[in-house]
């Protein structure tokens, strides 16, 4: 067992990734297995540090391939462990990620994103949110929680542990870049002092000693009928839990004319500009899907046919945007775009966008 | 002090004159280590046939450090890149240039495969004892005892393994009619020359280079002038800095 | 809604990013919802370095903003680069003695001090820092003296405890920084 630290509520003042390294030891995580990669560095050199207080284990791996497959392997032993990683870090683990997938294997990732494509920046950018919901050559059988913020952080890192753990689907906490690094207070809390209690995880490999028969474990199937009898299983379940595990936040969406659609910390940005443009008059709103896998797509639907426009505003190209469209297809509410690759977006930029949206409506 | 050993006369031919001396850290070994290259590829005559690659790390600093062709690519990935130049146009000279992280820890795989099958390219890797570009983790060089982001309490080999020794283990496998392999260090820059001129001329020659070059980080080391030199000196005792492989016939 | 938003520019080396950890530690002692964004990139080297704070009584929205409230800019690469982040609400502030230019942006007013030359003729070179600091505090006026002192003792108190006189010239140094805008009447 590893030794917690935090044990009644904490305020302290913090960067995002020494947050996340604090909420893993919360959660239980007995091991980290990582490459170190700009902006999520500091998950690890926390969790190093701490390693003498937490007990808890460490292996630098020599690239994000094996840190991937080692988390695997740590899981299949019977250990809560977990990884992080960005931006090419994230490229190159969708192999172990796919094979997660595939085998059903709680595989717990925070996706700190970085500018991309190829080595691009390592700064900040929502460009990650595609490759963490659908990377892999598959169909994105994995829950994807989007934080807007520090408390986000550690609450969702929390959670990520056991919903991996309860549904078996890979899950992730993916923020980006000025998460990690900036500095803002944060509530730490002793999960169990919040009612949460964490899912007791299981060895597949090893440590039975006859009390069950063996297991073999696979991802190979011969034949295109057998492969489908899997999948088909995957996506009714991941269908029938999508309800448990669907989260958003709706600010002042009621009433709003403007609805904007944005996660991640590209959503406070929102909340900024919803307020300045509510005391200008202009009634705006912001609908955060928080679980990007599943989408909420319920209240979703609902959100957008009460506006009278959308706006979708990203740190990329539109990466949640078509995860959107497909989902409100046959609603006939206009939407206009801001999207700005791998840069930040501010209040100021959605303001005077909802503004000359409210002077010409949208069309599309 | 490291600097001074060999006084950098003009600019070579092979390097970018509107790029200043430094994008490094004053007193980083990667300035040195480009710097001795250029010199080599201007007294080869080399100039024309030369294709630099660079990895991500550090070594990026240098993706218009040189007057010759250079691609940027991927961490790790600057020797396949590179190999598949050459193999496409043998009359090139390749030379990938990287860190012991790019070279030693995400790179190996390419390293190994490309010495066992003597592609044709110089392989340089700037041993700096650290991830100097994402400040300062473990690498596999570390020293045994050092002090890192990810060995806050100083490497213990129990737990890490052994620092890696990269001109031994690509000299174990290396084609001793096709290869050279060395390790040298920037704390004699004359001879890093000799070095990398007898690699550079194997890989003129079709064959397969690999030179291992013992490097500094005051940055992320946190040291000055006299405790870098000290802190070199020790690595070459570890490290030993010799010709591992040499083919007949070159000098 | 009372929100200062501070961006704080300068050379790599000149101590812009301590003196943003002072300044938001001690808000956050005292009390204060905070933000602090340090600019980091590659070339973390040699590069202009931006420290992009925020201080509100409320909790904060967006991480980066459009224009700051007072924009502080210690070089002229500092110069070129942060213009961007003023508008005509915005308070520049600029060393005019390591500056060879003055910003030519629109804004609210535009300060020159001279707190290299300050630190250099009549404190210590070390101490340019905290001397912007003090000029920050000043400018900014959403902290107390006695809440960056604190913080000052928290990142600093060892050395201090080391070196005594090290925490007068410190406090002497925050002082007279604090004067230079107050004597430029904002
Ligand atoms: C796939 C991938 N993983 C991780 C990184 C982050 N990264 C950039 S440079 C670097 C290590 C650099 O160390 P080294 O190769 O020794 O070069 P140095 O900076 O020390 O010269 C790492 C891990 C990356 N860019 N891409
Ligand atoms: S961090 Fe180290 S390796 Fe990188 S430029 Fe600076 S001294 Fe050189
Ligand atoms: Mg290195």
């Amino acid at each position: 067992m590893v030794k917690k630290l935090i044990t009644q509520d904490t305020r302290m003042f913090l960067t995002g990734n020494e947050v996340i390294a604090y909420a893993a030891n919360a959660a239980e995580a007995e091991f980290m297995y990582g490459y170190p990669i700009t902006p999520q560095n500091e998950i690890m050199h926390t969790w190093c540090k701490l390693l003498p207080k937490t007990e808890a284990g460490f292996l630098q791996t020599e690239d994000e391939i094996s840190a991937g497959f080692s988390t695997i392997g740590g899981i299949l032993a019977g250990k809560r462990a977990f990884t992080a990683t960005a931006g090419p870090g994230n490229v190159i683990m969708q192999d172990a990620q796919s094979m997660a997938e595939m085998m059903r294997i709680p595989f717990v990732c925070a996706v700190m994103q970085r500018g991309g494509p190829s080595t691009a920046t390592v700064i900040y950018a929502q460009q990650e949110t595609r490759l963490t919901c659908f990377g892999g050559n598959g169909e994105g059988f994995r829950i994807v929680y989007s934080t807007a913020g520090h408390q986000d952080l550690y609450d969702y890192m929390i959670k990520a542990f056991n919903t991996a753990w309860k549904y078996r689907f890979p899950t992730f906490m993916l923020a980006d870049g000025y998460q990690g690094k900036m500095r803002e207070p944060v509530t730490l809390y002793d999960p169990a002092s919040r009612g949460i209690k964490m899912v007791p995880v299981e060895a597949t490999l090893g440590g039975a000693n006859g009390s069950r028969p063996v297991n073999h474990v696979r991802n190979t199937f011969n034949l295109e009928e057998e492969l489908m009898e899997v999948l088909d299983k995957y996506q009714e379940e991941f269908d029938r839990i999508s309800p448990e595990i669907e989260e958003y936040l709706e600010y002042k969406a009621d009433d709003a004319e403007v609805l904007i659609i944005a996660h991640g910390i590209v959503a406070r940005s929102a909340m900024t500009a919803v307020d300045e443009l509510r005391a200008k008059g202009i009634k705006a709103g912001l609908f955060r899907p928080i679980t990007l896998r599943p989408l909420a797509v319920k209240p979703l639907r609902a959100a957008v046919a009460r506006a009278k426009q959308v706006l979708f505003t990203e740190s990329a190209n539109g990466q949640l945007a078509q995860m959107v469209l497909e989902k409100i297809y046959g609603l006939q509410t206009p939407y206009s775009t801001l999207f700005k690759m791998g840069v930040g977006v501010t209040g100021d930029d959605i303001v005077q966008k909802v503004e000359s949206m409210v002077k010409e409506p949208a069309t599309v | 002090m490291i600097e001074m050993l060999e006084k950098g006369p003009r600019l070579a031919k092979a390097q970018n004159a509107e790029v200043g001396a430094s994008k490094f850290c004053p007193g980083c070994g990667h300035g040195m280590i480009l710097k001795t290259l250029a010199q080599t590829i201007d007294e080869l005559e080399l100039n024309d046939k030369a294709v630099f690659g660079c990895d991500i790390g550090c070594s990026l600093l240098s993706w218009n450090y040189m007057n010759v062709d250079t691609v940027q690519t991927h961490h790790g990935r600057t020797t396949p890149v590179i190999y598949g130049v050459t193999r496409a146009n043998p009359d090139l000279v390749g030379i990938a240039y990287m860190g012991d992280g790019g070279g030693l820890a995400i790179g190996s795989q390419h390293l190994v495969n490309a010495a066992v099958r003597s592609e044709n390219l110089l392989i340089i890797v700037a041993n700096n004892t650290n991830y100097g570009m994402t400040g300062g983790q473990m690498s596999p060089t570390t020293m045994p005892g050092q002090k890192t982001e990810t060995t806050p309490y100083g490497r213990d080999c129990d737990v890490t393994g052994r620092p890696a020794k990269g001109a031994e283990m690509v000299a174990s496998i290396a084609d001793p009619e096709k290869s050279f392999v060395a390790r040298a260090s920037v704390s004699n820059l004359r001879k890093l020359k000799a070095t990398f001129k007898k690699a550079l001329k194997n890989v003129d020659m079709g064959g397969f280079s690999f030179v291992e070059v013992l490097s500094v980080c005051p940055l992320n080391w946190r040291t000055n002038n006299v405790q870098t030199w000290d802190r070199l000196k020790t690595m070459e005792e570890f490290f030993e800095v010799k010709d591992f492989v040499q083919r007949e016939g070159l000098e | 809604m009372a929100r200062t938003r501070i961006v704080l520019a300068g050379e790599g080396g000149q101590g812009v990013q301590s003196i943003a950890k002072i300044l938001v530690e001690a808000g956050y002692e005292a009390g204060k919802e905070i933000l602090y964004i340090p600019n980091f990139g590659v070339e973390q080297r040699g590069g202009v370095s931006i420290a992009f704070c925020q201080i509100a009584d409320e909790k904060i929205g967006e991480p980066r903003f459009s224009k700051g409230d007072i924009v502080i800019m210690l070089s002229d690469r500092a110069i070129d680069r942060c213009c961007t982040y003023v508008n005509e609400n915005s308070t520049v502030i600029y060393d005019s003695s390591v500056c060879s230019k003055k910003p030519e942006c629109k804004a609210k007013n535009i300060i020159s001090v001279e707190a290299n030359k300050i630190a250099n003729e009549q404190l210590s070179a070390r101490v340019f820092n905290i001397i912007v600091l003090g000029v920050l505090l000043s400018a900014t006026n959403v902290l107390k003296l006695s809440d960056i002192k604190n913080a000052m003792e928290m990142a600093l108190g060892k050395k201090f405890d080391a070196k005594p006189e090290l925490r007068d010239l410190n406090y002497k140094a925050l002082e007279m920084g604090m004067g230079l805008i107050e004597k430029a009447g904002v």
